[in-house]
């Protein structure tokens, strides 16, 4: 495929050729991040190409344009000319030949090419391992079905940061607490879900970037060169977290890669036997926080104090307004009352964390967090913030809701 | 008394004050109503410009939070397009049209009035949120980015609603307005002016007003059918109620991507006028131009998925996206041959009009030539959403009509006022907008090749350096606006020399065989071409 597209260059018999043979590898300051996968290096090759071609063209008209701009000036040539049209035979040359060249340059030198790379970036062909990427606002899930794993990917920025003067990290806003893992040398299918709104997933060195759109099913694919940890963004406005939703995949080697599989799998047998003991209050509490922090501060604040008009305070007591249908379904709840926000009964808390509240914002955390980790931030809101109730909850009681609702 | 003083005659057909631009039906009030809301609107939608160039300055939240910056991007997108560049070129439409055809007015002077004050309703519907939110009320404006893409766009606050309202009002003036534009010029032309003599410029608004009533209805049905899915339980654009989110994304391009064409053509159509006066030359390739606008315009409708080559459509329908949108290049590139043609060993001086119909020419050549390279839809999977489009739009849609916009601005402003305004002042704007346009716009498509989609409100630090200077620039391309706004100002008030009938020495066309200012009402017997 590679070899065919270099003959094309040589027909196309352009000098350019050898230009973007030689630019393809090292990243100059008008390339794409270095390519990892064999889609990201079409793309570049491509981009290269059409630079290379866009450039010619532009150098060679704004010669055109300069030329006509200092001789056909009033006092260089005081008599101008009258024609309207091309009359003559070599007049009309003049003015087709472009056109050709145009006609040539999209069908011919750049088309071609183009429709290989559409190709390979549709390839159906079999994949040695499929993960499924699901984006809500503004967290990226990973599951690897496969091996029965699967996690949450939030940014680990601290919002000292971002808001205030703290010094900025060399991966400031790229950065997550659990990054995606895949092996190199593989082909792997990402199939992308969303749950509420457009997102995209874009990570330049793979060059892909496929929009995640609720109630589709999207799929695309990588086939990593080389081990290495590669940074991309959400590329799809998708609200106020929009900006902080990164994607980081780090690849490792088809060995490496199973052995971190296996210490996932491990860790995640670990934290369900701990969803079947008993946690203290402290533990919960700064488990609780935790999960907060990364989970839910997007919208509710690290503060608790919400977004007036869009996100409800944790904190009761404080005043919140909204539109009546978000409104009713939080007074439903025992959640609002007289315009304020105040703590309502635990099994409709519960009930709000594992499966959302439909028809706002507010998102489902069942098939997103463990139990225990549920049972910690529920525990955290009703004694943060300055909510007192005193009430602890469980892991056990968790997983008794979430088999209470699946019979 | 034996005879007749016309011009008091004249003088006492309208009213005077307040009345006079609110109730008047006369083409030229109108047309002048038209250009300084437009202007007005320019300002706004810079200010909106400058502040977001101010929060990307540096990374790290420093000057509004993600909230602000997500309602200013999309306000500044939709004033830009829709309060400021549409209004301008109909306030020019307006103005010259009837002048250029021969013709006393408009064909429907009432509807015209109407088409214009259906406007500053819609522009403040963007903006009143922002007001209600300052006392309490709602959660600001619209926050959605201008395409407003469902589901963000079902889900966000109360502003979207005045959103749609406002898309809906500019939808019927632009309808209205286009439908007299095409009744006049097919109905008032002076005895003679044949469809192979009239001007460029009409020719360009002919198809214009044809796009806009072809295509706009597909983005006003879809707004409805977005208010119906915020309020009336409607599912449209939901997929859980078994409605689709993509179908939002193929009305709003099948409108949005010939907008870019309704911005463009009416520029495209004054900037052969400017070239050909200042070159004393006539016109190249008349009938070239004219067929490559009918072109365009058809070609534009069939050519909307390129802008959701990452959306996942199937691999054919990405070919022929690719390959329709490549056919595109081909009719502007001959506008391009056109457009040297005409100044080709003409006797050209360079005055301001002139400095910004080349910088059209060298800008809108850039844009022209990125646009390409983005109808590759593999290659799009790194350009889409980033920066990169962002540099490119800009340079088609500043680099474009914006330019042309001045470049009539200056071409015209003596016929307006009667006044000369200050060459050098005009010079000093041109060379300060080029400069600052492109150390601005530059930049940005390094940046997006780099990597850094577009409106993210904070960004990785690797991206600091580039944005400093495209702040930089932006703040220079600011300024510079502000010697522009003078430089009017001063003629307005009468500084500046008497400007003749003709103006430019090179000058064809009828609205220059009148004098300047041109008497209140016009070609009231039609001249014979
Ligand atoms: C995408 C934004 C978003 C995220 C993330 C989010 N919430 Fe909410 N949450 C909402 C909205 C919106 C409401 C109000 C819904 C309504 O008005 O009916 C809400 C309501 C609530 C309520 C009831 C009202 C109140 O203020 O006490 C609780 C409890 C709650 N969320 C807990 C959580 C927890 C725990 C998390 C993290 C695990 C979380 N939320 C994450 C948006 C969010
Ligand atoms: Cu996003
Ligand atoms: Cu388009």
């Amino acid at each position: 495929m590679r070899a065919k597209i270099r003959l094309q260059i040589v027909l196309a018999g352009t000098a350019m050729g050898a230009f973007v043979t030689n630019t393809v590898r090292a990243k100059a300051f008008y390339n794409f991040p270095t390519p990892v996968t064999p889609v990201a290096e079409d793309t570049l090759f491509i981009h290269d190409l059409f630079l290379a071609i866009i450039t010619v063209l532009f150098i060679i008209a704004l010669g055109v344009l300069l030329y006509s701009v200092v001789r056909h000036r009033r006092s260089r040539n005081p008599e101008p000319a009258t024609f309207t049209g091309p009359r003559t035979r070599r007049q009309w040359m003049w003015s087709a030949v472009p056109v050709l060249v145009m006609i040539v340059i999209d069908y011919i030198v750049l088309g071609i090419p183009s429709v290989e790379a559409i190709m390979t970036l549709s390839n159906k062909g079999h994949d040695r391992l499929v993960v499924v990427a699901t984006a809500s606002q503004w967290k990226w899930h990973y599951a690897y079905p496969r091996y029965g794993i699967g996690f949450n990917s939030v940014l680990s920025t601290p919002r000292d940061e971002i808001y205030g003067n703290a010094p900025k990290d060399k991966h400031f806003l790229l950065e997550v607490n659990h990054p995606l893992v895949l092996p190199t040398g593989e082909k792997v299918g990402i199939v992308l879900k969303s749950t509420d709104v457009i997102h995209g997933f874009w990570v330049p060195a793979f060059g892909i970037k496929q929009d995640v759109i609720p109630g589709y099913l999207r799929k695309t694919w990588v086939k990593i060169d080389r081990p290495g940890t590669y940074r991309g963004q959400c590329s799809e406005l998708c609200g106020v977290g929009h900006s902080f939703m990164p994607i980081v995949v780090v690849a490792k080697t088809p060995a490496a890669f199973h052995e971190w599989v296996v210490a996932e799998q491990a860790r995640e047998a670990g934290a369900r036997a701990a969803a079947t003991q008993t946690w203290s209050r402290q533990r919960l509490m700064t488990r609780g926080k935790v999960v907060f922090d990364r989970n839910c501060a997007v919208c509710h604040q690290a503060s608790g104090l919400g977004i007036p008009g869009t996100f409800p305070p944790i904190a009761t007591g404080h005043p919140f307004s909204a539109s009546k249908a978000l409104l009713d379904k939080l007074s439903a709840r025992g959640f609002y009352k007289d315009g304020r926000i105040v703590e309502g009964p635990l099994s409709n808390h519960i009930d709000i964390v594992l499966h959302g509240i439909p028809g706002t914002p507010m998102p489902a955390f069942g098939k997103q967090l463990n139990a225990s980790d549920i049972a910690s931030v529920i525990t955290y809101e009703r004694n943060a913030f300055g909510n007192r109730t005193g009430q602890v909850v469980q892991p056990s009681r968790i997983v008794a809701a979430r088999r209470a609702k699946a019979n | 008394m034996s005879t007749v003083d016309i011009d008091a005659m004249e003088e006492q057909h309208h009213p005077r004050g307040i009345t006079r631009w609110l109730y008047t039906t006369n083409h030229k009030d109108i047309g002048i109503l038209y250009i300084a809301f437009g202007f007005l609107m320019f300002i706004v939608g810079g200010i909106l410009a400058m502040l977001i160039r101010a929060e990307l300055m540096e990374p790290g939240m420093k000057v509004m939070g993600p909230e602000l910056y997500n309602q200013i991007i999309s306000v500044h997108g939709l004033v830009m397009v829709f309060a400021a560049l549409m209004p301008v070129s109909a306030g020019m439409v307006n103005y010259l049209i009837p002048m250029m055809i021969g013709a006393p007015d408009m064909a429907l002077p009432r509807l015209n009035n109407f088409s214009f004050w259906l406007l500053p309703p819609a522009a403040i519907l963007l903006v009143l949120p922002w007001l209600l939110e300052f006392f309490g009320i709602g959660n600001g404006t619209l926050d959605t980015g201008w395409t407003m893409y469902a589901p963000l766009s079902v889900q966000s606050g109360p502003g979207m609603d005045f959103a749609i309202f406002a898309v809906l009002l500019l939808f019927l003036s632009s309808t209205l307005a286009s439908i007299n534009i095409l009744v006049t010029v097919l109905n008032l032309r002076a005895p003679g002016m044949t469809w192979d003599k009239i001007p460029i410029f009409v020719w360009s608004w002919v198809n214009t007003a044809v796009l806009l009533i072809v295509v706009f209805p597909a983005l006003a049905g879809a707004a409805i059918m977005l208010l119906l899915d915020r309020h009336f339980g409607t599912h449209f654009f939901s997929a859980a109620g078994g409605g689709d989110p993509l179908l939002w994304v193929h009305m709003f391009w099948f409108f949005g991507h010939p907008e870019v064409y309704i911005l463009l053509l009416p520029t495209a159509g004054i900037l052969v006028h400017i070239l050909s006066t200042f070159a004393r030359k006539p016109v190249y390739g008349y009938k070239a131009q004219v067929y490559s606008f009918a072109a365009i315009t058809m070609i534009s409708v069939i050519v909307w998925a390129h802008h959701m080559y990452t959306s996942g459509l199937p691999t054919a329908a990405n070919i022929y996206f690719m390959f329709s949108t490549m056919a595109i290049s081909i009719p502007v590139g001959i506008l391009f041959i056109c457009w040297f043609g005409t100044i080709w060993k003409g006797s050209m001086t360079f005055e301001t009009p002139m400095l910004f119909a080349l910088g059209y020419i060298v800008l809108f050549g850039i844009g022209g030539l990125t646009g390409l390279i983005l109808s590759d839809a593999a290659a799009d999977q790194q350009y889409h959403g980033a920066y990169f489009v962002i540099a490119h739009f800009h340079y088609t849609l500043i680099g474009g009509p914006v330019m042309g916009v001045l470049a009539a601005s200056y071409y015209y402003l003596p016929k307006l006022t009667g006044r000369m305004y200050d060459e050098t002042l005009g010079k000093w704007h041109f060379w300060l907008t080029m400069i600052g346009f492109n150390v601005t716009f530059f930049p940005q498509f390094l940046l997006g090749i780099d990597g850094m989609p577009r409106r993210i409100a904070d960004y990785a630090v690797k991206f600091a350096p580039l944005n400093m200077a495209s702040s930089i620039g932006a703040f220079v391309l600011g300024a510079a606006q502000l010697i522009f706004l003078y430089n009017v100002y001063r003629t307005l008030v009468g500084a500046g020399k008497p400007a003749t009938g003709r103006v430019w020495d090179g000058a064809q066309g009828l609205e220059f065989t009148l004098p300047s200012p041109p008497p209140y009402h016009t070609f009231e017997v039609p001249p014979t071409v």
